[in-house]
């Protein structure tokens, strides 16, 4: 038996599906014959419906969360339909926050193992096997499932590239949210959404970084102004954001945003491993730092043994003067 | 207001990771330390605790070979005493095993609230909390960047691709944190000689009532295949800046015809 029903949570933001989920649809459809969305959140299923089809899938199941985080009441009528027997051979999630609420549910109420952190993932047969970076993506471990299907994944974002490729609508099924006791009772009272201008970061195709070199809060503005300059996104390592320079939205790394740009520039970033996983990704890589025994340097097309303070200023006028 | 806080043992980050390559498991051999990543937890513990008035927080933490290092660690940050658990029979044990017994241990300390971090520095699967918190039934918040208790409820500011969400959930529940929810305070040297004398209650899987057949490599759900190298990205050119670095950057970006 091969894997022929793969079910995909969608996760979607402004009336749009997420990159992420657009990117998991297209490896199912690649894999499964047949492609089933799953849905819960702010935006109606019906304005996605499209959407989720040309990526492939046939039918959207969709779950009405009633204001609750989406975890429980998604993991509960998804669990509902597979033990009336509707079970998939593979149900893949994104690394994204609900993805992970709604995988851990699932997975409990099932009793089967979620695989995560998938930055690769083959189908042979009858067998899936994931692939997962540790040590800072130095090594690769290739692991399997061993226990019944479903099989859960809990995939990194932009493992696999989005392409359309469906037909049609997808089908709206809508699913009931059993009765989930005291396990549904986390309630969204209010989303605040922090505003950012130009593109996104995990989509833009130059992402300039900042880090602790800058020294001070202030100093960030370069970075801003040097994405402004190139189009792209600013970015900053965790260590800037723990500090409150920036907000979290702008992390990069393990536990931050996977960005895979034509260029990325690293300022003042000494590369860490969980900085590196997030980044190493993209085509080229620009470092700037002033010790030229930096990690970063070891990923870096272009390294600059440099102060930012005395770079960036003179690489931000160069750009200007150039308009 | 009684906390337990899930507190992991791990190999030193700093000092480079090993796999072992008969059993294809993470080497956690030598002292273990706790994860940074659990600190916030503790402290953000000890703080609710503190403002409640009353209570006391519990860690408890899967761990081989009896290990307390990190758990001394956080008893000095000021927690009253730990729940281990630490079995040869746990070995190989996935998240979903791992939750089994974290729910098992947790369940002893009939806490008000549960928490964790949002994801281990070294196996960052980032789900053990939430199935830990459908094992026990409670409702579960992740990713908080902000908390506060009032009136039997806990108000959290979670953390999402966009900004944030306000939620609120009744207690019990499991809350995950992330870095920088608050700053972990060190052990001051009191709390250090006060650590040597907390209880820490070691029990097995059996002691648990834990199904056997649940945890360790009989009951992972998963097997590892192998282990490769990564392909490695190659270092480029190095070159230090006599006041031109610019120039050369500029130059870099037209050939990649980005300006
Ligand atoms: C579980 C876990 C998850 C993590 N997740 C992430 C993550 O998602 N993203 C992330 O980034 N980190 C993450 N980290 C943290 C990571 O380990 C590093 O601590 C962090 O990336 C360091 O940030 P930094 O490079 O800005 O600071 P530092 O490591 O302090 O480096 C600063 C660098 O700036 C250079 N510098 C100083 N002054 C100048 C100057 N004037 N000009 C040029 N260069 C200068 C220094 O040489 C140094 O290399 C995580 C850690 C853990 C434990
Ligand atoms: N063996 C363990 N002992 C105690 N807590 C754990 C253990 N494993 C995971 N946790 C908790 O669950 C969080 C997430 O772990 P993980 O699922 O490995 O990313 C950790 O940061 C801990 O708070």
């Amino acid at each position: 038996m091969a894997i022929e029903n793969v079910w995909v949570h969608a996760e979607a933001a402004e009336g749009k599906v997420r990159p992420g989920s657009l990117e998991l649809l297209t490896k199912a459809r690649e894999i499964g014959s047949n492609v089933t969305a799953f849905y819960a959140g702010d935006d109606d299923v019906s304005a996605i419906a499209g959407q989720l089809g040309q990526f492939g899938a046939k039918q959207v199941l969709a779950v009405d969360a009633a204001g609750a985080l989406v975890g429980v009441p998604l993991a509960s009528a998804l669990a509902e339909k597979i033990k009336g027997g509707d079970a998939p051979d593979l149900i893949m999630f994104a690394s994204t926050y609900d993805g992970r609420d709604t995988a851990g549910r699932l997975s409990a109420k099932l009793d089967r193992t979620v695989l995560t952190n998938a930055s690769g993932l083959e189908v042979e047969g009858d067998t899936v096997t994931i692939s997962h970076q540790v040590f800072g993506g130095s090594t690769i471990v290739k692991a399997g499932f061993t226990g019944e299907k479903p099989w859960m994944v809990i995939v990194r974002p932009k493992t696999f590239v989005a392409e359309a490729g469906g037909e049609g609508s997808a089908e709206v099924v809508n699913l009931e949210v059993p009765d989930t006791g005291a396990t549904n009772t986390a309630k969204v009272l209010q989303r605040h959404v922090e505003e950012t201008t130009g593109p996104k970061l995990d989509e833009a195709a130059v992402v300039v970084s900042g880090g602790r070199g800058l020294g001070e809060q202030e100093k960030y503005s370069m970075i801003e102004d040097l994405a402004k300059l190139l189009k792209g996104a600013a970015g900053a390592s965790r260590a800037i954001v723990d500090a409150g320079w920036v907000p979290y939205s702008h992390q990069v790394g393990q536990t931050g945003k996977t960005v895979k740009p034509d260029v990325y520039i690293a300022c003042g970033i000494s590369g860490a491993t969980q900085h590196l996983v997030g980044m190493k990704g993209a085509k080229n890589i620009i470092a700037i730092n002033k010790d030229k025994e930096a990690p970063i340097f070891s990923i870096a097309d272009l390294g600059i043994v440099g102060d930012v303070h005395k770079v960036l200023p003179k690489l931000i006028e160069a750009l200007k003067a150039k308009g | 207001m009684n906390v337990v806080v899930c507190v992991k043992q791990i190999p030193d980050p700093a000092t480079p990771g090993k796999l072992d390559p008969s059993t294809k498991t993470l080497v956690r051999e030598g002292k273990l330390i706790l994860d940074d990543s659990d600190a916030y937890g503790v402290e953000m513990a000890l703080q609710l605790v503190d403002k409640a008035g009353g209570g006391e927080v519990t860690l408890v933490s899967m761990a081989p070979n009896n290990e307390v290092s990190g758990l001394r660690t956080a008893l000095a940050m000021g927690a009253a005493k730990a729940i281990l658990v630490s079995d040869d029979s746990l070995q190989g044990s996935d998240a979903l095993g791992t939750a089994k017994v974290l729910a098992a241990a947790i369940k002893r300390a009939e806490p008000d609230l549960v928490m964790a971090a949002t994801e281990s520095t070294d196996g960052y699967t980032g789900t053990t909390p939430v199935q830990i918190a459908e094992l026990l039934g409670l409702p579960s918040v992740t990713f908080a960047k902000h908390i506060e208790i009032a009136d039997g409820k806990v108000k959290v500011d979670r953390q999402t691709e966009a900004g944030y969400d306000e939620v609120e959930v009744p207690l019990p529940a499991l809350v995950t944190v992330t870095a920088g929810v608050v700053e972990p305070r060190y052990p001051s040297f009191k709390g250090i000689m006060a650590a040597k004398g907390k209880p820490v209650d070691e029990v097995t899987v059996a002691d648990l009532g834990v199904d056997a057949g649940a945890v360790g490599w009989g009951g992972a759900g998963q097997q590892i295949n192998d282990i490769t190298a990564a392909e490695e990205r190659q270092a480029g050119e190095i070159v230090e800046d006599e006041g031109d670095a610019h120039e050369r950057i500029v130059a870099f970006l037209e050939q990649l015809k980005v300006i």
